[in-house]
């Protein structure tokens, strides 16, 4: 109950208020409207990072998708005492604070950090990759990569490994086994860590914070200017609509897809 | 289904095959074995005997350390499992959960790009065969188990192997669903002529469906041979105890004319010598229960039978016969089957006897913890 009622205090009513802040009128907060609203959706440089974003946190999604399926397969294959290991680097890395792992990123791809000292010793110009957007997608990968590892492993684990063996035996080539039998058991798994990363990766804050920069923002960039610095409560509330409508929108489509894939379990 | 079993029917070979892991464990130690074309035969062994990595080496899941394995004289050590032509089945089936069971089925001929009608046709033809036609459209989960063994079975024998492979595939259906799979399972092999290789540890199943039977033990094959010969002339103690019930006295082994002799803390004993007894030193004097008698007294028992004082701890009812447990003196027991018109003596004291060319001098061979 007192948890409850915390929650109700700190958590629903700020919320609740901010979400309704957001059909207000921009300069007269007491009138309803939705000016803040237009705002997000019609500003051009607004339709940008929010294009951005999404882009972004597909990316992210994608990668670290294409990054954890072989860490999670490999889990399901080594010793029980390597995937102790493996899990252990995994939990680890998600001990660190996301500050830690993020200013780590800061430290190797600033302008005199080891990856530039490579680049220059291989005879190139330094390149400047902080505050850019691909310095925000390694970053926001590598803090995820734990949430889509996690839910693959759980899924791939349960994979007998003699189907492989018994769709090879019947005249399938590794590859098709692989297509053809593994990969489509393994799809719920790659659906639950896919839902978690994109839906984070839509809010990530800290990460652009860190690693990006104001001309590259993210929306949750945008959204903290208005909020802190500008004190637009509206617009920062219409931002959040926005982000929860559209993490929603995806949670939703992707459950009847996955609905729909899974109908052979239901 | 077809008339020349020849044509359809491979010839296997396994010349000094071994299979030594990483760890150093063996698990198979220089295998010979010759498989005919069209034989149904069974590898029986405990778990760990090498049996299952024997079947693997042949599907081409892991490959051997040492040796040849030869399919109709050719060494197939270097095609990889798709290119082998071998149906497989698996212990717990291994059905593709997310497929119905006519793509089950009809997996293997995709594999080999063969026309959409042509695998219809091939799919119906096979489902009929094990009596699945209605259930094309459901998903594996929806079958029961022998179901579930008969897609397995279907989708093994669908693209018409040469050779079918089959681990245990009895071992998680119930007494009464095995034997009537048991008998299925014989009238494929008759229909399609096909070389069946099993696996099993249940003895019993050895002896219901196979040709011949390989026993294996410890990475090596004990014996082989028909299930009567390996039940009436057994080569070694393992091979009598662990095919058929089995009564066995170890000692030191002589040589007489005919027999051999094998003396024991219990007494002295005579089987008949073969190939298998051993030329000095230990080895262990084997007869089956229905050739021992029970007596009462020293005179009753016939001239020159092998005889030894024990003590009847049980009788066993088993409907047409009884089976008498009784202990001897030093700690090792003896079993006897009945039959219904003998009459049990009454006295718990008795003799155990039975004749020198009911018993064979073998290998002392027995698992170390009987």
């Amino acid at each position: 109950m007192p948890v409850i009622l915390f929650l109700l205090v700190f958590f629903a009513y700020p919320t609740g208020l901010t979400l309704l802040r957001a059909f207000t009128h921009f300069d007269a907060p007491e009138v309803g409207g939705l000016d803040n609203i237009t705002w997000v959706l019609g500003g051009a440089a607004n339709r940008t990072i929010l294009i951005r974003t999404f882009t972004v946190a597909l990316l992210c999604t994608a990668f670290t998708a294409l990054l954890a399926f072989p860490y999670a397969y490999l889990m399901t294959k080594v010793s029980s005492r390597w995937q102790t290991v493996m899990m252990g680097l995994l939990l680890v890395s998600m001990f660190f604070g996301i500050l830690l792992r993020n200013f780590s990123w800061v430290v190797l791809l600033q302008m005199q950090g080891p990856v530039n000292d490579l680049i220059a010793a291989l005879g190139f110009d330094r390149v400047r990759m902080l505050g850019t957007a691909p310095a925000v997608l390694m970053g926001m990968t590598h803090v995820l990569f734990p949430f889509m590892a996690l839910p693959l492993y759980a899924v791939l684990k349960g994979i007998d490994p003699r189907l492989v063996l018994a769709a090879q035996s019947l005249g399938a080539t590794p590859r098709n086994a692989f297509l053809q039998v593994y990969l489509p058991l393994a799809v719920p798994g790659l659906f639950a860590g896919a839902l978690l990363v994109f839906v984070l990766a839509l809010g990530f804050y800290i990460t652009p914070a860190i690693l990006g920069s104001p001309k590259q923002a993210l929306i949750s960039q945008v959204l903290y200017q208005q909020f802190e610095t500008r004190a637009a409560f509206g617009r920062a509330g219409a931002l959040a609509i926005v982000l929860l409508v559209a993490a929603m929108a995806f949670v939703l489509m992707a459950n009847a897809l996955q609905r729909r894939n899974k109908a052979y379990e239901g | 289904m077809t008339q020349d079993l020849s044509r359809t029917a491979a010839g296997v070979q396994f010349v000094g095959v071994s299979k030594t892991y990483p760890t150093g464990l063996t698990a198979i130690a220089q295998l010979d074995l010759d498989i005919r074309p069209g034989e149904f035969l069974t590898l029986l062994g405990p778990s760990g005997s090498g049996k299952t990595t024997a079947l693997n080496l042949l599907a081409g899941f892991q490959s051997p350390t040492t040796g040849q394995i030869l399919v109709d004289g050719k060494d197939i050590g270097a095609l990889p499992p798709y290119k082998r032509d071998i149906g497989v089945v698996f212990q717990h089936y291994a059905l593709f959960p997310h497929m119905t069971v006519r793509e089950n089925t009809g997996y293997p001929l995709k594999q080999r790009r063969m026309p959409k009608d042509e695998i219809a046709r091939r799919v119906d033809d096979v489902l009929r065969m094990v009596a699945l036609e209605a259930y094309g459209d459901r998903l594996p989960r929806q079958l029961s188990g022998g179901q579930q063994q008969r897609v397995a079975v279907a989708r093994a024998i669908v693209f018409r192997p040469r050779l079918l492979l089959m681990d245990e595939p009895l071992g998680a259906l119930d007494r009464k669903l095995r034997e009537s799979v048991q008998l299925e399972l014989k009238r494929i092999h008759r229909d399609l002529g096909v070389t069946i290789v099993f696996v099993t540890h249940d003895q019993e199943e050895a002896l219901v469906m196979s040709d011949r039977i390989a026993i294996f033990d410890q990475g090596r094959i004990r014996q082989i041979g028909t299930a009567s010969a390996l039940y009436d002339a057994p080569v070694s103690q393992f091979v009598a105890q662990f095919l058929g019930e089995s009564n066995c006295l170890v000692g030191k082994v002589d040589h007489l004319p005919r027999l051999s002799r094998v003396t024991t803390a219990a007494g002295v004993f005579h089987g008949v010598t073969s190939d298998a007894t051993p030329q000095h030193g230990t080895a262990a004097v084997v007869t089956r229960p229905e050739r021992c008698r029970l007596f009462t007294a020293q005179s009753e028992v016939p001239e020159g039978w092998n005889q030894v004082p024990a003590r009847i701890r049980d009788v066993v009812y088993l409907g047409a016969l009884r089976k008498v447990v009784a202990d001897l003196r030093d700690g090792g027991t003896f079993t006897v089957i009945f039959q219904p018109d003998q009459i049990l003596p009454a006295a718990p004291d008795v003799l155990v006897a039975f004749p020198p060319d009911a018993a064979r001098v073998v290998l002392a061979d027995g698992p170390k913890n009987h």
